[in-house]
């Protein structure tokens, strides 16, 4: 059989049951990276041989009879999350010698739930960006393909090399960060499950910052199922993270099979644009359709502020990122370039360590806070999000969760939308305003387009109640019955 | 509003990021679209309404004042780009 095409539930079933052991199967999965990953560029570092001494423990705990659900499953690590002696880049060059002497707490859980580290996946440079091209380390290659094309799609971002190894089966599932899309988008483009969880759920400790009131950790797997298993090993309280939710960790898992039978699902009116594809909307229909059939009770509802929400966003995001971003001075950590003086060593470390759109978006996040703007720009920012966190209160008084479609098209091409920068964020359209409300919501799979590609709805809810999200988008994924495959995958 | 290339040279020297002559002007397109964009949030009414600073639902959480790390100097020097014992060390500050 082959061990690289199961779902994570099936394959703790399969490595309880002794067909094969984690050994096997990690090894498998170095084989699938070795072969597949020098085209696709999923990863930016490869951990083969400590994922086999994981692989080993994990074994050692099985025959034990002390393995969890997780314990021998092979995960890619989005290259954001600091691992332990393993070097994490943020896909920046200025990261490039930057070696973590310690865990990030949602990678630390997940080691001692007993996965297996394949190696750091690639993403767009400190995870700004829609379509992975950004990293410092090469673009990621999409492993879906337009029908009767071999031209390279794009896999979203920024969580794109996640997204093209577990698409390409060089991984069973993988951590994702999401600050404005960065795990929706990426699963919608490659035909994947993904969450971000509610702001709060997961600990940023350890998370290589962006955007710190927006950055989250969720999974991205091949089924809805995996997915609320590696959210459970991901989230609960931290008290490194001075955000983390002292809150219990529900099960997941448990909520798949409630139906949606009695819940009203809601769907914004604003979320229609002009100018969306027919397939698209031809989609949303569908999946409007699939709840209604088991049962939903379907209710039309506004979100009158989501207009504003790229553009709240694109303040926000880039003010806290100019913040975050200061740290990288060549002075403690990461590279350094020598200067006259200490400014002009600060000033070549970061112009040559910086790509293009970082530096873009320090400079817009540093003009917005600076003296005189800060009024008309962040702080008007900031209370615009105000209005659109009142739009998701409003309207949860009267729906239980919100159905929209997770990305305006299907994955593009390389090198397309590159005209302007605010072209390349029209991709988070729909998926901004729930990460500035800091709201839970996943993109599942739920068709093709004309042209072979997926595409993805998103399922929105209220905060902390990621089991709704989980039922709505298990009911959707049952519907969908989503089984086509990227035609670029390890066999 | 729209930054002149004057402007363009402050936000990088507050931004500490070198540019050189020939990325001026391109820095200044770039931005002042994105600039251009956000412009809409003036349509947005906005009287009354609290700045929202966090994604985080609840009130920031304190602790006791106590130190609870430390003693990690090799740790964390391991990373530094130049270092002399137990110092970052950087080009000369004072004349």
């Amino acid at each position: 059989m082959s061990l690289l095409n199961l779902t994570i539930a099936g394959t703790a079933q399969a490595l309880a049951a002794k067909k094969f052991s984690a050994v096997e199967l990690t090894a498998a999965h170095n084989a699938a990276i070795a072969a597949l990953n020098p085209r696709l560029n999923a990863y930016i570092t490869t951990t083969p041989e400590l994922a086999l001494a994981q692989a080993q423990a994990a074994d050692a705990r099985i025959t034990a009879g002390t393995a969890g659900p997780l314990t021998g499953i092979p995960l890619a690590i989005k290259d954001l999350f600091c691992t332990a002696g393993v070097r994490t880049t943020a896909a920046s060059k200025i990261l490039e010698p930057f070696v973590p002497p310690y865990e990030s707490t949602v990678t630390r859980q997940l080691l001692e739930a007993g996965t297996i580290c394949l190696g750091k996946a690639n993403l767009d440079e400190f995870a700004m960006g829609s379509s992975n091209i950004t990293s410092g380390y090469g673009p990621v290659e999409n492993p879906w393909k337009r029908n009767g094309s071999d031209a390279r799609l794009v896999p979203g971002g920024s969580s794109g090399g996640s997204a093209a190894a577990v698409a390409a089966r060089l991984a069973l599932g993988a951590t994702g960060t999401d600050t404005g899309g960065s795990i929706r988008q990426p699963a919608a483009f490659t035909g994947l499950a993904g969450i971000k969880p509610t702001y709060g759920r997961c600990s940023r400790y350890g998370i290589v910052a962006f955007a710190s009131s927006l950055d989250q950790a969720g999974p991205m797997a091949r089924t809805v199922e995996d997915c609320a298993i590696l959210l459970g090993a991901m989230s609960g309280f931290d008290p490194h993270d001075s955000t983390s939710a002292e809150r219990a960790v529900p099960d997941f898992g448990a909520a798949l099979g409630r139906g949606v039978k009695g819940l009203r699902i809601g769907i914004p009116a604003e979320y229609r644009m002009d100018g969306m594809s027919g397939e698209i909307s031809a989609l949303w229909e569908k999946g409007v359709a699939w709840l209604r059939e088991q049962g939903a009770e379907i209710v039309d509802i506004s979100l009158p502020h989501t207009k504003y929400g790229l553009a709240v966003y694109y303040i926000v995001a880039p003010a806290e990122a100019s913040s975050n971003l200061a740290r990288y001075d060549g002075v403690r950590f990461g590279a350094r370039v020598d200067g006259e003086d200490l400014i002009d060593m600060y000033e070549r470390t970061r112009a040559a360590g910086f790509g293009a759109e970082v530096k873009r978006r320090i400079m817009i996040g540093t003009y917005v806070l600076s003296h005189g703007y800060y009024d008309a720009y962040y702080l008007k920012a900031q209370k615009v999000r105000n209005l659109i966190l009142r739009d998701f209160n409003n309207a949860f008084e009267r729906v239980d969760a919100i159905l929209t479609p997770t990305a305006p098209s299907a994955a593009f091409g390389l090198g397309e939308k590159m005209d302007d920068p605010v072209t390349m964020y029209l991709n988070d359209v729909f998926t901004v305003p729930a990460s500035l409300a800091g709201v839970p919501a996943m993109s599942i799979p739920a068709g093709l387009s004309a042209e072979g590609l997926p595409l993805g709805l998103q399922v929105i809810g209220k905060h902390f109640d990621e089991e709704t999200v989980f039922a709505v988008s298990a009911a959707l994924e049952r519907a969908a019955g989503f089984t086509a495959m990227p035609s670029v995958r390890a066999e | 509003m729209s930054l002149d290339s004057a402007t363009v040279r402050r936000i990088a020297k507050l931004a500490r990021i070198r540019v050189d002559d020939a990325e001026v002007g391109v820095l200044q397109t770039e931005l002042n679209a994105i600039l251009g964009y956000v412009d809409q949030l003036n349509e947005v009414n906005v009287e009354g309404v609290a700045p929202l600073s966090g994604g985080a639902q609840m009130a920031m959480r304190l602790r006791e004042d106590t130190v609870t790390d430390g003693e990690q100097a090799e740790n964390i020097l391991a990373n530094a780009p130049d270092r002399v014992g137990q110092f970052f060390a950087v080009p000369k500050v004072v004349e």
